[in-house]
């Protein structure tokens, strides 16, 4: 079973294209965002496609499945015959499957199954690795206006990370807002 | 106080919408509105379609293709409330002109003759946002009615908005049928000029329209009645040309369109331009949001759009799929609604398309209603079923 995997994401498309080898598909293309994408579909005539719900070429896709309706291979969107539960559940991850020339529903299943499984560990990986860029930004932040803080008044680091922090607590706010402001400050002072 | 969770594509006719959240129109009928931009209209329809939205900024003809089961998961979807009339263009690229030996500011018939006499040496590709969108349908109905077959002389691709920069930098396309603000981005980037708008190939063409969840329309009922009233007003409030400023900002900003409020404000005001070179044009409504019954949800508009897709031979349209279509449209849920506002609202729920050359007079419970105009380009009537 040949399988298209649509996704802007490298590194995601790659997850995926090595796990359905892992599972007994080996077959797999990943095709990024191109403007010819019907023509090279036709090239690679698959027997399911996978698609990042984010590619804005989806619509494009869509299309395909309107003209397969008249001519020779009929594409259709993966609808399990359990009902609505695992469409919601791919389109909650952010997965659109489809299948061409009537592909059995079964052959298909594990492959989205896999696919919203993958789907969604990557949107989890990526919100952590958001937070921990938030969370090393901010510390960034707050140690240059504990440095300026020290400068400017002759403290300690630690004397200086208290007057931080009890100026956030006395204004309500959170210390990194109270670092940005010192940091804009200065910056504006040396211009 | 109950969330409604709305989709929307970015484009101006999502403007009810954002007055009704930015405006307060929802929050005076006790409704919180939260919005939602998405990137294809395959997913709007999707998460309609599984729960995750309970509201959405729909292309006219997406949730009768759901409903038919022409597309996407199953579900069944009703259409309240239409969002506007018209607003998009119908532009040719700079390229394609230049090949075809045509100024910039060439009209609609210059560009039909040279389709016709395929002066390209290949059939001519035009662009539309989405297969089941207005879009297609119109353009389709414009190039027969100037003696073009749309399946031999022109091809027409799906090219979402935010692909068509690179299609037509690529000459993946020659033209394309848009919604604005697309077509006016593409005339600023010089790439494109528009010769024809929506308007002039079908006056009351039903653009954008907001659909719901047959099932949860009816668990929410009170709701979704506040939630029409309120999207009446908003409507209302998007019409009056004295907003148009306020709007042009509001939509303007990064969470909506994220574009300049200069461009969205053309295709408010109807004051196109249609040249890389600034040849204005004025646009007589160029898009409609709230005029007459114009938000009516009209069951031959709906019908209309089936004989289009019968026309084409994307359905055959039996009597089962022609009471589908007619129960996808809820004209009585609107009267509902909207009777406590004291309103005119039409008595009919179907009318004779295209009959209209001029703003008319028609029946309605209350006041007077006035209907039109809904001229098609070539003169064409359609009567839905002349027994209603």
């Amino acid at each position: 079973m040949k399988i298209v995997v649509i996704d802007l994401q490298n590194e995601r498309a790659g997850l995926i294209k090595e796990a359905l080898a892992e599972a007994g598909f080996p077959d797999v293309v990943v095709v990024a965002e191109t403007d010819r994408l019907l023509e090279r579909l036709g090239e690679l005539d698959p027997d399911a496609v996978l698609i990042d719900l984010e590619a804005p070429s989806r619509d494009m896709l869509e299309q395909m499945f309107e003209v397969s309706r008249q001519v020779k291979r009929p594409v259709a969107m993966f609808v399990d015959d359990t009902g609505e539960s695992s469409i919601a559940a791919a389109v909650e991850a952010g997965v659109g499957a489809y299948v061409v020339n009537g592909l059995a529903k079964a052959r298909i299943k594990p492959v989205m199954d896999l696919a919203i499984s993958r789907y969604n560990a990557f949107t989890r990986l990526q919100t952590e690795l958001d937070t921990a860029k938030a969370a090393l930004a901010e510390r960034k932040l707050i140690d240059r206006a504990k440095g300026i803080l020290m400068k400017m008044r002759g403290i300690e680091e630690e004397e200086a990370y208290k007057l931080l922090r009890n100026t956030a607590m006395n204004q309500n706010r959170r210390i990194v807002e109270i670092a940005e402001g010192i940091v804009t400050t200065a910056e504006l002072f040396h211009q | 106080m109950t969330e409604i969770r709305i989709g929307f594509i970015p484009l101006v006719d999502v403007a009810p919408l954002v007055a009704l959240k930015e405006i307060g129109f929802a929050r005076e009928e006790g409704i919180e509105v939260s919005l939602h931009r998405e990137i294809s209209w395959s997913n709007i329809r999707d998460k309609l379609a599984v729960g995750l939205y309970d509201g959405s900024h729909l292309l006219a003809p997406m949730a009768l293709a759901t409903n038919l089961g022409l597309a996407g998961p199953p579900a069944d979807l009703i259409v309240p409330y239409v969002l506007n009339l018209n607003g998009d263009v119908l532009c040719a690229t700079s390229a394609f002109l230049e090949a075809v030996g045509l100024p910039p500011d060439a009209g609609a018939k210059d560009v039909a003759a040279r389709i016709r006499a395929g002066a390209l040496g290949r059939p001519v590709t035009f662009g539309v946002p989405f297969f089941f969108s207005t879009h297609h349908f119109l353009l389709r109905y414009w190039l027969a009615s100037e003696g073009i077959d749309p399946a031999r002389d022109v091809r027409i691709e799906v090219v979402p908005p935010p692909l068509m920069p690179e299609a037509i930098g690529n000459g993946v396309i020659d033209g394309m049928m848009v919604g604005e603000p697309w077509g006016s981005v593409a005339v600023d980037r010089g790439e494109a000029s528009i010769f024809l708008s929506a308007t002039e190939i079908w006056a009351g063409a039903p653009e954008k329209v907001f659909g719901m969840r047959r099932s949860w329309a009816e668990a929410n009922a009170g709701a979704v009645q506040g939630l029409l009233r309120a999207l009446y007003r908003a409507s209302a409030w998007v019409q009056d040309p004295s907003n148009r400023v306020t709007l042009s900002e509001l939509l303007a900003r990064e969470a909506y369109l994220d574009l300049s409020a200069e461009v969205i404000e053309r295709a408010l005001s109807g004051d196109l331009t249609r040249t890389p070179q600034g040849l204005q044009g004025k646009i007589d409504r160029f898009v409609v949001f709230q005029d007459g019954a114009s938000s009516f949800p009209w069951l031959s508009q709906a019908l209309w759009l089936l004989t289009q897709m019968e026309r084409w031979g994307f359905v055959s349209a039996t009597p089962e799929l022609q009471r589908v279509v007619r129960n996808t449209m809820a004209p009585n849920l609107y009267r509902e609604a909207l009777t406590p506002l004291g309103i005119a609202i039409p008595s009919a729920n179907s009318k004779v398309e295209g009959a209209l050359h001029e703003s008319t007079p028609a029946a309605s419970a209350l006041g007077r209603l006035f209907l039109g105009p809904d001229a098609f380009c070539d003169g064409g009537v359609f009567d839905p079923a002349p027994s209603e």
